[in-house]
């Protein structure tokens, strides 16, 4: 049983369902929304590049025939009976299940933010509904001191937040206001971004591009009436407009289960992929509580990982495969261009090259033409290979093959 | 890695500063670890919290992070950073004898 038809559900469910014997194996997926998102693709909606109609497609166009699909919300997950009960009142049993719930933003989370300023001049880019109030406000925003604040890490895509100041930069340029538009990147950690060399290089081109980056800030509250942000030890930032990345957390369905830590991610071996607390449940993707990227490229890498070891589990043989914390992500950087970088658990990104056979090499960790198509390319790429679980021309194990260490 | 002496024991300590056993740790060392976090003297709820921290860390080889003792009723968010003004994860973790709180990607 597969909970979660996200990216890395849908993945595993393509890849499991082409390989497993019909007589042997039955496949159930469950979620409770019918419309897949190309969450990636949320970036560019406030910028007018992408519509809301570019981003969503029906889940169904990515179920192969014959699995059992229920649209559903879970109620429990009760993982010491090996049973799942659903909101529709059914209860289902399995063997093995692959939890792909994901994660997503509670602005709930922090005083202040969701008051009577939430999607007036409070907006967030990580839910469509966020993404489309902004494209609307910025069409007619005529200037001021534009906020993006990153509330608490650990977050999905932690380099969207960057892509949106660059975007921004650009934007107002082609605007013809960016004089009238201060930008300003709060964030809780100690630079532009989590690991030092690629933290440096982020933080030039912020410099680079007029834009202020305020670190080690971290949001306690916000003021909506007198258009605040205010620390925990009591600094305030003000704005006129808060572009907020809110405090990201599993489903709750993982709290009632009582399988989760204490932002409702599960506890997940970092190589095996197979929860801590119990033997035949796996986790992949947001769900999982690993130091590694909360991405698609990540999840897709983790799928390879997964796959390999579901079918060994299910032979009741030893996980043999092991996922690296491989992740790889182009970022946009305006002015069309991009950035790439690629990394794992023990390497951080690293300047060079990336070899990729029939498009490569790209440019590690600067900016090029070549990288933002890379970027825009990829949307085509999930559709039609990622999702359906194809082989895609990337190791799913980090190469250290152009790197300049 | 380095090791120093320090309220007449010898303490390993990483490169910033934080003990990389927390056996080694006593309340002798962390005044004086309080000290040069710029914290003039600790107080019994500052040590109710580290030893919480202390605790947790000895069950899950992991300091709890902010949001945990704050869940778990430990110690609201708000006295943490009143506690240990500046980075108060790191900052009591390194006063509590503890290795450095994991970061995230």
């Amino acid at each position: 049983m597969i909970l979660g038809a996200g990216t890395a559900g849908t993945m595993m469910l393509n890849k499991l369902e082409a390989e497993l014997s019909k007589d042997e194996w039955h496949i159930t997926i469950v979620d409770q929304f019918e419309t897949h998102y190309y969450q990636p693709g949320f970036l560019f909606i406030p910028f007018g590049i992408y519509t809301k109609r570019d981003v969503m497609k029906p889940k169904r166009e990515f179920f192969p025939p014959g699995v059992d699909v229920i649209f559903s919300g879970i109620d429990l997950i009760e993982p010491d009976s090996n049973r799942v009960k659903l909101s529709n009142g059914k209860t289902l049993n399995y063997d093995f299940l692959i939890v792909a719930t994901g994660s997503k933003v509670n602005p709930g989370e922090t005083e202040g933010l969701t008051g009577e300023f939430w999607q007036k001049n409070i907006f967030d880019f990580y839910t469509i509904e966020g993404a489309c109030n902004l494209s609307h406000f910025l069409k007619y925003w005529e200037g001021g001191k534009m906020v993006l604040n990153i509330i608490e890490m650990p977050i999905k895509c932690p380099v969207a937040p960057l892509e949106f100041v660059f975007l921004a930069d650009w934007w107002f340029t082609e605007q013809g206001i960016r004089d009238k538009v201060d930008i300003e990147f709060v964030t809780p950690l100690p630079g532009a971004f989590t690991k030092p060399k690629a933290s440096q290089i982020f933080g030039d081109f912020l410099e680079k591009k007029n834009i202020r980056l305020i670190p080690e800030f971290n949001t306690g509250r916000v003021d909506g009436e007198r258009k605040k942000i205010i620390s925990w030890d009591e600094k305030e930032i003000d704005y006129d407009l808060l572009v907020t990345i809110p405090t990201n957390m599993g489903d709750s369905v993982i709290e009632r289960s009582g399988m989760g830590d204490e932002l409702n991610f599960i506890p997940t071996d970092p190589f095996t992929l197979q929860s801590k607390a119990h033997e035949n449940v796996f986790v992949i993707g947001d769900a999982t509580d690993l130091p590694s990227s909360k991405a698609g490229s990540v999840a897709h890498f983790q799928a390879d990982i997964l796959f390999e070891n579901i079918l060994s589990a299910m032979d009741n043989r030893p996980l043999r495969a092991k996922f690296d914390g491989h992740a790889n992500c182009y970022i946009e950087s305006g002015f069309g261009k991009g950035i790439l970088i690629d990394f794992n658990y023990d390497t951080e990104p690293l300047p060079g090259k990336f070899p990729l056979p029939g498009v490569g090499p790209f440019s590690l960790l600067e900016e090029t033409k070549m990288n933002h198509y890379g970027k825009m390319m990829f949307r085509w790429m999930y559709w039609n290979l990622l999702l359906k679980g194809a082989e895609l021309p990337i190791e799913s194990q980090m190469m250290m093959a152009g790197k300049r260490v | 890695m380095s090791t120093r002496e320090i309220a007449g024991q010898t303490i390993d300590l990483t490169d910033e500063g934080f003990m990389t056993d927390y056996t080694q740790w006593n309340k002798e060392i962390a005044e004086i670890l309080a000290k040069e976090e710029g914290i003039e003297s600790l107080t019994d709820r500052h040590y109710e919290v580290m030893e919480f921290m202390r605790k947790e860390y000895e069950e899950n080889g992991t300091a709890p992070s902010i949001r945990k003792l704050n869940k778990l009723n430990v110690v609201p968010t708000k006295e943490l950073y009143q506690l240990f003004p500046g980075g108060p994860a790191k900052k009591a973790a390194k006063i509590a004898g503890l290795t450095k709180p994991q970061g995230c990607i």
